[in-house]
């Protein structure tokens, strides 16, 4: 096997905060605590979990947009972490990122060509303006805008076709890997699908690889090739896309799986309810995040000892003391 | 798919926008209309701002005064032409001032974070703690002498006075720009603008700061109108202004003690002052209406 695109190893981020005013003992949020995985060329991983639970961090920790506290991020043979501001303007054109709000993610007071054309600029891509103008114009046919568009203001559009701006913004500078933080979960359910089918064919083409983080697995179910489910701040299973459907290991992807409603009358799933919230990030859970809500039988030890990551069969790892 | 707005022409410019704006263009004409009078009327208007003739002393509007004169027999409409030079300079430069220092150190606070934006803000509310007056005598006692001594006593007393009206009213600019900041760089188009690789200049230049200034402009306008009001009161404590030279403020309090008899002396001034604050304001939301792609008519 070669050398996957992007590795992340033990990536951890912790965000300060204090309790009180007055208070001086310092609390940490673990937002990401101690999340690994990879990314092949070409390769899409889908990222679920409930809110909170550090999925959109771990994402603007590979990009930097958030400096992460710890861990190792490996991209194309490089290290992410000790880039120079040169190496990182360089990372700033393989890596790229669509936001979840297509409303707050465009800048209002700037043309949809001046935004395509900024990533340009900034990169010193394209011979001249006209150059870029053509570059731009070829990119908004591509998402399926058009040309035209070009002088309009982004309040101008539906969400589907800012989200598609976005998407020409970021490639704009022909990226490797595309974060899509929540890319489409703004969105309504048909307009999901295009711009979901507009990702797929764009990876077709550009053999770009996604880390296509959602809340719910049935959006990531078609898209990925590799999915991690996610709870507060560590990943919990991490396996193909069908073999994670067909055979959940982790308790937590149970619960998440049993939730995808059935278009299908009369026919009826055992659902498996989860008892209670999340727990407060602050302070999570000794042992095993899950073990607070965990449904299936629970061993002394799950409250006492971080369950690590162990493979259950090939390429599906979970981390429970029960299962795997 | 359809996709798009479909065929229209291109979206409004700028200056389109402003023209929507009814009272903005109001106000630009007025404004203009005011200022081509000041510039080009005391070559029409002949008449010396200082010719003193005791026998047309509090004279009500007439041909040869035609708004009339005041205490000692000047001609009020040559005062009030040369004096709205002086006021109009004054409450624009003052404002300019105020609105670039303010934005400058807003937005280096908010850009910043931590102890150089809380030094930043601990000077603003400094200097708005600051009691105004005992400030401005000991500024102008300080240094009235070295600059006039350099650049004449008329442009000295100008640029002093715009440097203290002006160097007192920035803070709430630089607190109302860096609340903005503050927010509008955790916006995600800017957090996409830095995983373009975008620098921390270009992130404010270009995302930023176009986003911020709506506000700024309305709060510059009225400053302007501060401006005025402010010079006159330095001129009337004697610290503006040498009390011949005639400004808009200066006249209208020169007038506050004939308003009884001779209420057309306060009369002209004011309405000048109040159609200068008016129109700007009315500017100034025009402005920030035409700034704003969204706001579509």
């Amino acid at each position: 096997m070669t050398a996957p695109l992007l590795s992340v190893r033990d990536l951890t981020k912790t965000f300060p905060t204090r309790s009180g005013m007055f208070s001086r003992n310092k609390l940490a949020v673990h937002a990401v605590d101690g999340v690994s995985f990879d990314i092949g060329q070409g390769q899409t991983l889908g990222v679920v979990g409930e809110s909170g639970c550090g999925k959109s961090t771990t994402g603007r920790c590979i990009l930097r947009l958030i400096e992460p506290s710890g861990g190792s991020v490996v991209f194309d043979g490089k290290d992410v972490l000790a880039l120079d501001a040169k190496g990182q303007q360089a990372l700033r054109r393989d890596m790229q990122i669509i936001f979840q709000d297509p409303f707050a993610s465009l800048n209002p007071r700037m043309t949809v060509g001046a935004i395509v054309a900024e990533a340009m600029t900034i990169h010193g891509l394209g011979a001249d303006a006209a150059d870029r103008r053509a570059r731009v114009a070829t990119l908004l046919a591509r998402v399926g805008l058009k040309p035209e568009h070009m002088g309009r203001y982004p309040h101008e559009f539906s969400g589907g076709q800012r989200q598609r701006i976005g998407i020409a913004r970021a490639l704009a500078v022909e990226p490797k890997l595309i974060v899509c933080d929540e890319a489409v979960s703004a969105l309504d359910v048909s307009v999901q699908a295009q711009v979901l089918n507009l990702l797929k064919d764009l990876q077709d083409e550009l053999g770009l690889a996604y880390m296509f983080i959602a809340h719910d697995l049935s959006v990531v179910e078609n898209v990925s090739d590799r999915i991690a489910v996610m709870y507060l701040g560590r990943v919990v299973e991490i396996a193909d896309a069908a073999d994670l459907y067909a055979r959940p290991q982790h308790p937590y992807t149970e619960a998440l799986l049993s939730a995808i409603p059935i278009p299908e009358p009369g026919r009826r799933k055992t659902r498996r309810k989860l008892e209670g919230e999340m727990p407060n990030p602050i302070t999570p859970p000794g042992g095993c995040h899950f073990h607070t809500r965990c449904p299936i039988r629970k061993l002394p030890l799950c409250a006492t000892e971080r369950p690590e990551m162990k493979p259950c069969s090939a390429g599906h790892m979970v981390a429970c003391h029960l299962r795997g | 798919m359809s996709v798009g707005p479909a065929a229209e022409p291109a979206a409004p410019t700028t200056w389109q926008r402003f023209r929507q704006h009814r009272m903005a263009l109001v106000g630009t004409v007025v404004l203009g209309l005011l200022l081509t009078v000041v510039l080009l009327g005391p070559l029409i208007w002949s008449v010396p701002i200082d010719t003193i003739d005791f026998r047309a002393r509090l004279a009500l509007p007439s041909a040869a005064h035609p708004l009339g004169t005041d205490d000692l027999g000047q001609d009020l409409l040559a005062r009030l032409l040369y004096g709205g030079r002086v006021s109009l300079a004054v409450g624009l430069c003052a404002m300019l001032v105020a609105v670039v220092i303010g934005t400058l150190i807003g937005a280096i606070a908010g850009m910043s974070r931590g102890p150089l934006d809380a030094f930043l803000m601990w000077v603003t509310d400094l200097f708005l703690a600051l009691p105004t007056l005992p400030l401005l005598l000991l500024i102008i006692y300080l240094f009235r002498d070295a600059l006039t001594g350099l650049v004449g006593p008329e442009v000295g007393v100008f640029v002093l006075i715009i440097a203290v009206v002006g160097g007192l009213r920035w803070m709430p600019v630089a607190r109302l720009v860096r609340a903005q900041f503050l927010t509008i760089r955790e916006r995600e188009f800017v957090e996409a603008a830095r995983a373009l690789g975008a620098s921390r200049l270009r992130q404010v230049v270009q995302h930023i700061l176009p986003n911020a200034l709506g506000p700024v402009i309305v709060v510059g306008t009225i400053s302007v109108a501060e401006a005025i009001i402010a010079e006159s009161t330095l001129s009337f404590l004697g610290l503006g202004f040498p009390p011949d030279t005639p400004t808009w403020g200066r006249i209208l309090f020169d007038a506050k003690d004939f308003l009884s008899i001779a209420p057309h002396w306060a009369l002209f001034p004011g309405l000048a002052i109040f159609l200068t604050v008016l129109s700007i304001n009315f500017i100034g939301d025009g402005l920030r209406d035409a700034l704003d792609p969204r706001k579509v008519r």
